[in-house]
């Protein structure tokens, strides 16, 4: 079957199985490796794309359903050579160790800030708990995650540059 | 990898063209709503549908709202809505914490109200949850809707009064403003299934008890409920003793299995204990609510 959807901004048409899952059409298919393919049973969260701007887990669905719909993948957070704040905080504050997780974790970690400029840290570890990291005892992934937030209010920078382009608001 | 069996994918535009699809391809065609049921158990090839139907287009079927004196929450209504909803917390706060312990946060974001009580999983929170709040369930089919009472509906482990070519399109709950309710729920691990949940409403009138529902999950009560409990509690102060003895006989009002979460006494004194603590909250609150 056919597909049409908008991924990180761009329109694709692909043809596809309708069993194939969102995460191996991005991959395999888009050759957009930075979505990372995990436990396949949506509990790990390394999968996890916005789907209309609401982060999903992309292993858990098909990607005829996202026919019609939007797409962003991690890929989408650096805008012209400058990282996003999220990724910046990753990096500095070591938020990674592996960094099978890190797509995920960055991808709900911008989607949270965007909705939740200020977090507190109950609050981002309540978002990234349908995420799963074996390395940093996710000490340093909430760091970076406020990291993130503090910079943004310090800058008075706010949102993604994605998300402002679409209006998201807090 | 995990591929599920190959299938033809139809994507429905309306709750009707939903239901002709569902006429047309027979009972080996399956809804899809938020898949986070039925994509697992296609992985697996526990469920092997020759059709998906998507529905979820179906955006006319995610409200939350107040009808005719009851709370109606339509079957694509997700998680997250669920969760989030003003309306939800100020009537029946024990969805709201049924909610918070459903899955994880990137899950509720996708899975649907509607599919989690279709797919009746009977270690599902909200059939709990629904089953002491005296929830109704509309079904829609070609003859047109019909309103299932929470009894009628679940019919034992994934199997529910929705026949193979209807659809759940709400479920109802009736507004009682002085109810008190409360949900506890133990885990393993966050977002979990439950080892044994338990969901306590309670109505007070001069005193004593009005109305009662315990629901239970997990531990295969029939219709996820406790009639034995319910029955102590109507017409009895809501003092420790009888919220007590409630309790116990909600843990002799199931028939649990010896699993990997625990053996068949632990889980009947767990379902004892939770009852116990959702009561008394729940008792609090509608003692607040009078």
């Amino acid at each position: 079957m056919q597909v049409q959807m908008t991924v990180n901004g761009q329109p694709v048409t692909a043809e596809i199985e309708a069993r194939l899952l969102l995460v191996h059409f991005l991959r395999d298919q888009l050759g957009l490796t930075g979505t990372h393919w995990g436990c396949d049973t949506s509990n790990c969260g390394t999968c996890v794309v916005w789907l209309d701007r609401t982060p999903v887990k992309s292993c858990t669905i098909f990607a005829a359903m996202a026919d019609g719909h939007e797409i962003h993948t991690v890929e989408s957070l650096e805008t012209d050579g400058k990282l996003d704040l999220v990724q910046e905080g990753f990096a500095n504050l070591h938020g990674l160790q592996c960094g099978f997780c890190t797509p995920g974790m960055m991808m709900t970690a911008r989607w949270l800030l965007d909705h939740n400029p200020s977090p507190t840290d109950a609050e981002i570890r309540e978002a990234i708990s349908g995420q799963l990291c074996r390395c940093t005892g996710y000490e340093n992934i909430v760091r970076a995650i406020r990291w993130a937030a503090e910079q943004t209010e310090n800058s008075g920078e706010f949102a993604s540059p994605g998300a402002q382009e679409k209006g998201v608001s807090a | 990898m995990q591929v599920p069996a190959s299938f033809d994918y139809e994507r429905a535009a309306s709750v009707d063209h939903a239901l002709s699809l569902l006429r047309r391809h027979g009972p080996e065609a399956r809804l899809i709503a938020g898949g986070h049921s039925l994509i697992p158990m296609m992985k697996l090839r526990l469920a092997q549908p020759e059709v998906l139907i998507d529905i979820n287009d179906l955006s006319d079927l995610s409200y939350i709202r107040i009808a005719d004196n009851r709370l109606c929450i339509g079957a694509m209504t997700r998680h997250a809505d669920l969760l989030a909803s003003p309306l939800v917390a100020e009537h029946y706060p024990m969805l709201v914490e049924a909610e918070e312990v459903i899955a994880d946060p990137i899950v509720r974001n996708r899975g649907s109200v509607g599919g989690s009580l279709c797919q009746a999983d009977p270690s599902e929170d909200l059939s709990a949850a629904f089953a002491a709040l005296g929830a109704s369930f509309v079904v829609a089919g070609e003859a047109g809707r019909r309103e299932v009472q929470g009894e009628d509906f679940h019919l034992g482990p994934y199997t529910t009064a929705v026949e193979a070519d209807e659809m759940l399109v709400e479920v109802r709950i009736p507004l009682r403003p002085s109810m008190g309710s409360a949900y506890e729920k133990l885990e393993r691990r966050a977002g979990d299934w439950a080892v044994a949940a338990a969901a306590a409403a309670i109505r007070l009138e001069d005193g004593v008890i009005a109305e009662a529902g315990i629901g239970l999950s997990a531990v295969n009560a029939a219709h996820f409920r406790s009639p034995q409990a319910e029955r102590r509690l109507v017409g009895n102060p809501a003092d420790q003793a009888t919220l007590a003895e409630a309790a116990s006989l909600a843990g002799a009002d199931c028939n649990p299995s010896a699993d990997q979460r625990g053996p068949v006494d632990y889980k009947r004194h767990l379902v004892s204990e939770l009852t116990l603590r959702a009561l008394v909250r729940a008792a609090a609150s509608a003692n607040r609510r009078i």
